[in-house]
C-alpha cells in the first residue's frame, strides 16, 4: 500500500517535470516581430541599509548625478533591526526580480531573535531571488598602504545554503544541534560559477577551499562536486585547500590565489580576511548573483553602526560596487570614468577617510570625486 | 569493426520515445537504468547553463576563412546594443593533427550549453582526424538542423519570391555516418546507417514545430524506391509518427523530384523532413534561389546543446580579408541564438536593423548590390542607433 502510495506520488511529481521537458527549442518566425520600444533610463533597485549604508548611498548617487549616468534608482528601505520603517521583503524582491540590478547596503542581522525566527532578513532575501553565488573581488587599490601590495583574488562564496540552513534545535535541554546542509546540485553549481567566472575573466587557477578531513560527508561532497566540475575545464588548474591553511597562507602569501571557491561560512571568514589585507571593509566591492539578477554590495559586511551621522565612513567600497553595476549594464564608458575618478583621488592621498589614515569626511571625498571626474 | 559500430546504431529493440527518456533522467530511472535501456541516446550529466545574473557566455567558434571577419562584426553589434552575452572564443587550428583544440571546443560547448561557428576547416588529411564540423555534431548529439528561409525583397538577384519555407534535416547520421571500408582492393562500401530512434526524434522535432507555427504541412524527402530499407524505414517513421498530430498533413516526395519542384515552384513546400544528405542538397537549393550563401541561418538542436551558425557550410576562403564577404548570414545566426538565450527586445532590435538594411538595398556583391561589408554593418548599427532613440 505503502508502494502504491508512493509510485502515485511519484507520477505526479513528474508531471509538472514531464509538460517542461517536452519544451522543444523551437525559433520564432522571422518577420513576425514588431517594434520593440528598448527601455529608455535603466532602472536599478536600490537598498541602502543599516549603519552608515544610506549615507554611502548618497554619496554615489552624487557621484552619478555628477556623471550624468542614465540609471534611475528605485530606493526600497529594507532593515530587520528596524522592522517599523522597513519595507515588506516581497516588495523589495519583487523590484529587483523586474530590473534585474540592486545596489545593497548591508543590512545588520541581531545576534538574537525576539520572535523566534532563525532565517535572517539577509538570507530570506537571498533565498527568496536564489542569490547562490557571492563574489568578492579582493584587489589592492593604488595609494592605499596595506600589509600586502598587488594582491588580486576572487572569492566565490555559495550563501545558499551550509551552515546558513537556518535549522537549529535543541534535542535535550543543555544540547543544540545546528544543521549544515551541502547538496550536490548547489556545489556543483558553484563550482560551475568559479570555473565560468574564471574562464570569463582570463584567470589561471580556481582553489576549492574546505574542510573535509573533518567533514568527510559534507565538505567531502563539496570537495568532489568541485573536482567533477573541474573536469570540464582542461585549461583552468585546480586546487584544493584546507580552509584553516588557506586563511593562513592567505595572510602569509596572498598572491598565490587566483579564483576560490568556498562554502557558505568559510566564504564569509575569507571574506573578511582578504578584506583586511587590502584596507577593510571600506574599500572592498562585491556582488551575489542569481541566474537571473545581481545585487551588488561591499565585500565585506559591515555596518559601521558606531558612525551613523559622523560623516567619517569611506564610501570607496559603494562607489567600487556602483562601478561594476555600470559595468553589468554595459554603461562601460560611465564606469571608466568614475573608476578613474576614484582612483585619482586615492592616488592623490590628499582625500583620504579616516581607516585609511586620512581626515576627510564622507562628504570631502565624494566631491573630491566628482571633481576628478572627466 | 564497422559491423560493431552498426550493431550499436540498430540495437535497441525497444524504442522508447525521446520524450520520455528526458523526464525519466530527471526523476525515477538511476543513471545505470538510462545507459541500459537506451543504449543509442548519448547520456548527459546535466549541468546548470552559463547563465549569471542575467547574462548568458556563449562559446564563440569563429572557424576558418571569412569566419572570424563576421565573428568581429557580431561582437561589435552585440556591445553597441548593449546584449548581455559574453563570448568565450576558441580558435581551431585547421593543421593541427591532434583533436585536442576541438575536444577542448566540444567540453566548451558542453558547459555553456549554446554556441554560435563559422565553418571551421580540417586540412590535416590524416584519417584519424574527421571532419570537426560533423564531429561536433556528433559529439554533442545536434541531430536536428532546422532552417527556416525567408526571401527578403530587397534582394535583387533571388530566382524566387515570398518563399517561406522550413526545412528539417536529420543531422548525425545517414550518409555521414563515415563507416567507409575498401572490402576487395577496387571496391569501397560507405555506409548509409538509419536509425528508428533518431529518425522518430527528428520527425517528432518537425511536428512539434508545424505546431508551435501553425504551420499546415509537412513534406518528407526520400529515395526510397531505390533504397527501400533505409530510407523506408525513415519514410514508415515519419508516417507513423504524424499520426499523432492528425491536424498537420503529411506528403512525401522523392529527392530528385524535390529539386525540380524547388527550382520551378518552391511555395508549394511548408515544413520539409529530410535525411542528412538530402537536406544539404534541398537547402543548399533553396539558398541558392533566395540569394546565396550569405544570407540565411541555421540551428542545430540536441536536447542539451544548441549551436547555430550560417545555413550552407562553406569557410569562404577566397573572399577572405577584402571586406566583401556578407555578414548577414553571421547576424541572423546571432538574431537567432539571442532569441533562444530569450533575449527577445535585443534580438527584435538587430532583426528590425538587418532587415531594414538589407531591404533599403544596402547589400553585398553576392546579393546584387554594391556596398562593402563595411558599410552593411556601419547601416545596421545606424539603423540601431535610430531605433534605441
Amino acid at each position: 500500500m505503502a508502494l502504491l502510495a508512493r509510485n502515485i506520488c511519484r507520477v505526479f511529481n513528474q508531471a509538472p517535470l514531464k509538460s517542461s521537458a517536452r519544451s522543444i527549442h523551437v525559433g520564432a518566425t522571422r518577420f513576425a516581430e514588431t517594434d520593440v520600444e528598448p527601455d529608455q533610463k535603466l532602472k536599478c533597485t536600490l537598498i541602502p541599509g543599516d549603519g552608515v549604508g544610506p549615507e554611502l548611498v548618497v554619496s554615489v548617487q552624487n557621484v552619478f548625478k555628477a556623471a550624468n549616468v542614465p540609471v534611475e534608482f528605485e530606493p526600497y528601505f529594507l532593515s530587520e533591526v528596524n522592522p517599523t520603517l522597513s519595507a515588506p521583503l516581497e516588495q523589495v524582491s519583487n523590484s529587483i526580480a523586474r530590473n534585474k540590478v540592486c545596489l545593497k547596503g548591508i543590512l545588520a542581522t541581531p545576534d538574537h531573535s525576539h520572535t523566534g525566527e532563525l532565517q535572517t532578513l539577509n538570507m530570506k532575501l537571498r533565498k527568496e531571488l536564489d542569490l547562490y553565488s557571492n563574489v568578492v573581488h579582493v584587489k589592492s587599490l593604488p595609494g592605499i598602504k596595506s600589509r600586502h601590495q598587488n594582491v588580486d583574488c576572487v572569492i566565490i562564496r555559495e550563501q545558499t545554503e551550509g551552515e546558513y540552513s537556518a535549522l537549529e534545535h535543541e534535542s535535550v535541554p543543555g544540547v543544540v544541534e545546528c544543521l549544515k546542509i551541502v547538496t550536490a546540485k548547489k556545489s556543483q553549481r558553484i563550482a560551475k560559477f568559479a570555473f565560468d567566472y574564471a574562464v570569463k575573466n582570463g584567470r589561471k587557477k580556481v582553489t576549492c577551499v574546505h574542510k573535509a578531513n573533518i567533514m568527510k560527508l559534507g565538505d567531502g561532497l563539496f570537495l568532489r562536486s568541485c573536482s567533477e566540475i573541474a573536469k570540464l575545464y582542461p585549461r583552468i588548474q585546480f586546487e584544493t585547500m584546507i580552509v584553516d591553511n588557506c586563511t593562513m597562507q592567505m595572510v602569509s602569501n596572498p598572491h598565490q590565489f587566483d579564483v576560490m571557491v568556498t562554502p557558505n561560512l568559510y566564504g564569509n571568514i575569507v571574506d573578511n580576511l582578504a578584506s583586511g589585507l587590502v584596507g577593510g571593509a571600506g574599500v572592498v566591492a562585491g556582488a551575489s548573483y542569481s541566474p537571473e539578477c545581481v545585487v551588488f554590495e561591499p565585500g565585506a559586511r559591515h555596518t559601521y553602526s558606531e558612525a551613523v551621522g559622523k560623516n567619517v565612513a569611506n564610501p570607496t567600497a559603494m562607489i567600487l560596487c556602483s562601478v561594476k553595476l555600470l559595468n553589468h549594464l554595459n554603461l562601460r564608458r560611465h564606469a571608466e570614468q568614475i573608476r578613474d575618478a576614484l582612483n585619482r583621488v586615492l592616488n592623490d592621498g590628499k582625500h583620504l577617510t579616516k581607516d585609511l589614515g586620512g581626515q576627510t569626511s564622507t562628504t570631502e571625498f565624494t566631491h573630491a570625486v566628482i571633481n576628478n571626474l572627466r | 569493426m564497422a559491423g560493431r559500430c552498426i550493431l550499436k546504431c540498430v540495437q535497441p529493440k525497444n524504442i522508447i520515445p525521446q520524450i520520455y527518456i528526458r523526464c525519466a533522467s530527471t526523476a525515477g530511472l538511476s543513471g545505470f537504468e538510462i545507459q541500459h535501456k537506451t543504449p543509442t541516446i548519448k547520456k548527459v550529466m546535466p549541468i546548470p547553463k552559463a547563465h549569471y545574473g542575467g547574462r548568458h557566455t556563449v562559446t564563440l567558434l569563429p572557424g576558418a576563412g571569412i569566419g572570424p571577419e563576421l565573428m568581429s562584426y557580431v561582437k561589435e553589434i552585440f556591445r553597441y546594443a548593449g546584449v548581455p552575452v559574453d563570448f568565450e572564443e576558441i580558435h581551431i587550428d585547421p593543421n593541427s593533427d591532434t583533436n585536442d583544440d576541438l575536444d577542448y571546443a566540444i567540453t566548451s560547448i558542453r558547459r555553456n550549453g549554446v554556441a554560435l561557428k563559422g565553418n571551421i576547416e580540417t586540412r590535416s588529411k590524416d584519417v584519424g582526424v574527421i571532419s570537426r564540423n560533423v564531429a561536433l555534431r556528433n559529439e554533442l548529439d545536434l541531430y536536428v538542423n532546422a532552417l527556416h528561409c525567408v526571401s527578403y525583397p530587397g534582394v535583387t538577384n533571388s530566382r524566387q519570391k515570398n518563399i517561406d519555407l522550413v526545412i528539417i534535416r536529420q543531422n548525425t547520421e545517414g550518409e555521414y555516418a563515415m563507416l567507409e571500408h575498401e572490402s576487395v582492393p577496387g571496391v569501397v562500401e560507405s555506409m548509409k546507417v538509419i536509425t528508428r530512434s533518431n529518425s522518430e526524434r527528428l520527425a517528432r522535432y518537425a511536428f512539434e514545430y508545424a505546431r508551435r507555427h501553425g504551420r499546415k504541412k509537412v513534406t518528407t524527402i526520400h529515395k526510397a524506391n531505390i533504397m527501400k530499407l533505409s530510407d523506408g524505414l525513415f519514410l514508415e517513421t515519419s508516417r507513423k509518427v504524424a499520426k499523432e498530430y492528425p491536424e498537420i498533413a503529411l506528403s512525401d516526395m522523392i529527392i530528385d523530384n524535390t529539386c525540380m519542384q524547388l527550382v520551378s515552384n518552391p511555395h508549394q513546400f511548408d515544413v520539409m523532413l529530410t535525411t542528412n544528405l538530402y537536406g544539404s542538397i534541398v537547402s543548399n537549393v533553396v539558398c541558392g534561389l533566395l540569394g546565396g550563401a550569405g544570407l540565411l541561418a541555421g540551428k542545430n538542436y540536441g536536447d542539451h546543446y544548441t549551436v547555430f551558425e550560417p545555413a550552407t557550410r562553406n569557410t569562404g576562403a577566397s573572399i577572405a580579408g577584402k571586406n566583401i564577404a556578407n555578414p548577414i548570414a553571421m547576424l541572423n545566426a546571432a538574431v537567432d541564438m539571442l532569441r533562444h538565450l530569450g533575449h527577445k527586445s535585443h534580438a527584435a532590435l538587430i532583426q528590425n536593423a538587418i532587415n531594414k538594411t538589407v531591404n533599403a538595398g544596402i547589400i553585398t556583391k553576392d546579393l546584387g548590390g554594391a556596398s562593402t561589408s563595411r558599410d552593411v554593418i556601419d547601416n545596421i548599427l545606424k539603423c540601431i542607433k535610430q531605433a534605441q532613440n
